[in-house]
């Protein structure tokens, strides 16, 4: 069978209306994205707008947050987010790494294959699964060790005010190493599918050339891999700032800025959850949100920053 | 095909697990599965109780209506609708076991009482989105313009102590006065057998474990009731005044160092948790997870364990506005416990519906009749008799 050109012809039509309601509906869905999220900064930016009137530019520098005298503050809660976001990282990344180049590199085939799906299995675990395994057993355990390393960089520079004297067990490094597990699987999954793009021959030509399997990972494989390293950390950053529930069951919501890691803080989420229930006046409201409002500049930063680390390592990389 | 394989063999695993931490008979799980079997023992009983009054109701109502007319003038069978309410979660332990013995007498009512803070309760109430509100706090007066269904009135329904819990192993009987409370929680004593804390307990040995102070994250009635007290008993304008500085609030602005927990149980959780912890904690909260707690100097200078009969002795030696308004702490009388929560119900005076208001009614009275006998099974303490009277008579006052 032949199509004879009159056929062509008579189904042009048909077809280029087709292929515009395939554009249409495409461009809509992508459109929509894009509505919601201007809708939500608007309305986000709208509704914060009386603390910022009553308070001003100070609002991100004051660090007193005390509604019953109407001081609102949000340095504390920055600070809180910030500092459980990158201890976080800190330990998650080693780990991550370390799983990710493991089963690429160095796990028989099977092995490797548990592997992955044990890592994937960590990341369906609901985070107030991960908040209520953190006050019931993580919290309590670690109450004793803290106390044993405050006690023993007691009276240490720098050391000892970084492990200082602790509470409860709910602090910062709790929260952070929660949230160093929670987001050990979304830098572990990425960095491992990242990896696996080194090309074969790199890898061939390091051992070809005596390479031991570690020069070989650090000289062709990371190198390759590292933009999309630094994205699934960068990721695993704003998974980590933006975490609410799980942070707030842990962190002893008792906003504080100290080098301290060992005393109970706040994060801009989990004050958010806590208090908005008992906002009743218009202006603490206003203050939650526009702390909801921080919390998405700054991630929006750092999806920016993520992706300026990322083009200029991808063109390092490729060497144009 | 393999992967499945492997993912099925993974959650067997772990299912496994589940089941092997079920059956371990470690001494958490013995005491997770005693708490099942109190809640399951006190549930038919409950419901016979349930049962029993409905039968009877039904019973009098065929006949001529005798004991509960006699009392409240109110048929509760009769009463139908469906009524939506929010607010106060401090006595919603005590609403909801009356709408369920409720519910066994007048089943053509359905009351929801959907919790959510006092302050919900309010805002909620102000925008008319529920028949009535519970709260733990009073309505400022610049506020009530913003009522849109006009007047309100306050019921009183129940009232509870607030317990000092401590978590101190070998200490089983602490006595503290509002100025050792005051310095606890401000961070102005930092271990437990300091002199200050040691003058209220003379014969006692107290260790020199770190004290770390446990309170609400959320706004709360508890805290405002807490620190309404120390500012009465303790604070600059009390007498002789005091040195307790954070004032009386829902909320207030801790010292640094402090722990919070989500909700009287989440504080409750920290105290058991940590060995030198103290926090306030309502009555229940404090005795379901079986924390030890302190008696606490009154305002005659004795110190005074968290009772409900304390508490029902505060509120008789407590001043009663007219709109049966009334604060409980730091009251007069030597039986008095100092620390306690109060509760009302507010409703509007004009209801657009006269059944509802019919509803309403019927439901604040059987609060303050009937259910006022059984609180104290639930650890809530039942209003004296003449101010049980006083709220009939305000509940009468909500109409068509």
């Amino acid at each position: 069978m032949t199509t004879t050109p009159a056929d062509l012809t008579d189904l042009r039509p048909r077809r280029q209306i087709l292929d515009r309601a395939f554009r249409g509906t495409t461009l809509l869905a992508g459109a929509l994205i894009l509505i919601i999220l201007v809708l939500i900064a608007y309305t986000v930016t709208n509704k914060s707008l009386p603390v910022f009137r009553s308070e001003g530019f100070e609002f991100f520098t004051e660090r007193r947050w005390a509604p019953n005298k109407e001081i609102y503050g949000a340095l504390s809660f920055i600070y809180g987010t910030a500092i459980t976001a990158l201890l976080a990282v800190a330990i998650s990344v080693p780990v991550s790494l370390g799983i990710a180049l493991f089963t690429t590199q160095v796990a028989p085939l099977r092995m490797k294959k548990w592997l992955v799906s044990l890592t994937d299995l960590v990341a369906v675990v609901p985070s107030v699964v991960f908040g209520l395994w953190g006050i019931i057993f993580l919290a309590p355990k670690l109450l004793g060790v803290y106390k044993h390393v405050s006690a023993w960089f007691h009276g240490w520079p720098i050391l000892g005010d970084i492990f200082g004297r602790t509470g409860a067990g709910r602090t910062f490094m709790t929260a952070g190493l929660i949230l160093s597990v929670m987001i050990t699987p979304i830098i572990t999954s990425i960095s491992r599918e990242v990896i696996e793009t080194c090309p074969q021959t790199d890898r061939d030509g390091a051992l070809a050339l005596g390479a031991t399997r570690w020069e070989m990972i650090t000289g062709a494989v990371l190198p390759h891999s590292m933009s999309g390293i630094v994205g699934a950390v960068m990721l695993g950053l704003g998974r980590a700032m933006g975490e609410t529930i799980a942070v707030a069951l842990v962190i002893g919501s008792s906003p504080n800025i100290t080098a301290n890691l060992f005393s109970s803080g706040d994060s801009l989420p989990s004050v958010i959850a806590f208090q908005w229930g008992e906002a009743t006046t218009e202006i603490k409201r206003s203050a939650l949100i526009a702390m909801g409002l921080t919390l998405f500049l700054i991630t929006i930063v750092i999806n920016l920053l993520a992706t300026a680390v990322v083009n200029r390592a991808t063109k390092r990389v490729q060497g144009t | 095909m393999n992967t499945v394989r492997r993912r099925l063999a993974i959650a067997g695993i772990i299912s496994l697990s589940l089941v092997a931490a079920a059956c371990g008979s470690d001494s958490n799980s013995s005491s997770s599965t005693a708490a099942p079997t109190t809640a399951a023992a006190a549930t038919p009983t409950t419901e016979a109780a349930a049962t029993t009054t409905a039968g009877e109701a039904a019973t009098t109502t065929a006949a001529a209506p005798t004991d509960t007319a006699a009392s409240t003038d109110v048929d509760f069978s009769a009463l139908k609708g469906s009524l939506v309410a929010s607010g106060a979660t401090f006595p919603k332990g005590f609403y909801d076991d009356a709408i369920a013995t409720l519910a066994g007498i007048a089943p053509g009512l359905t009351i929801e009482y959907g919790g959510g803070g006092s302050g919900k309760g309010r805002s909620d109430l102000q925008e008319q989105v529920v028949d009535f509100a519970g709260t733990d706090g009073v309505v400022k007066d610049a506020d009530k313009a913003a009522y849109k269904g006009g007047e309100f009135v306050y019921v009183p329904t129940v009232i509870a102590p607030i317990t000092m819990s401590y978590n101190l192993p070998g200490v089983d009987k602490l006595q503290l006065s509002p100025k050792s409370i005051s310095a606890i929680f401000q961070l102005e004593v930092t271990k437990w057998n300091d002199p200050i804390i040691a003058a209220d307990n003379p014969g006692v040995t107290l260790p020199a474990t770190d004290i770390v102070v446990a309170r609400r994250a959320d706004g709360s009635g508890t805290t405002e009731n807490f620190s309404k007290f120390l500012d009465a008993a303790y604070g600059p304008n009390a007498t002789p005044p005091g040195t307790w500085k954070l004032g009386g609030a829902s909320e207030l602005e801790w010292p640094d160092g402090t722990q919070a927990g989500d909700g009287n149980s989440g504080v409750a959780q920290i105290i058991s948790s940590t060995e030198g912890a103290i926090g306030y904690v309502d009555l229940s909260d404090a005795k379901a997870n079986k924390l030890t707690f302190a008696s606490v100097m009154n305002k005659a200078g004795k110190y005074i364990d968290p009772t409900l009969d304390a508490t029902t002795a505060a509120a008789k030696g407590t001043k009663i506005n007219d709109d049966l308004t009334f604060f409980l702490g730091w009251a007069d009388g030597d039986d008095s416990y100092p620390i306690a929560a109060q509760t009302w119900i507010i409703a509007y005076t004009k209801q657009a519906d006269p059944a509802k208001a019919e509803a309403i009614r019927g439901f604040l009275t059987y609060l303050l009749t009937d259910a006022q006998k059984t609180a104290s099974d639930i650890d809530y303490a039942p209003l004296p008799a003449d101010l049980q009277t006083k709220a009939l008579a305000n509940i009468a006052k909500i109409g068509a």
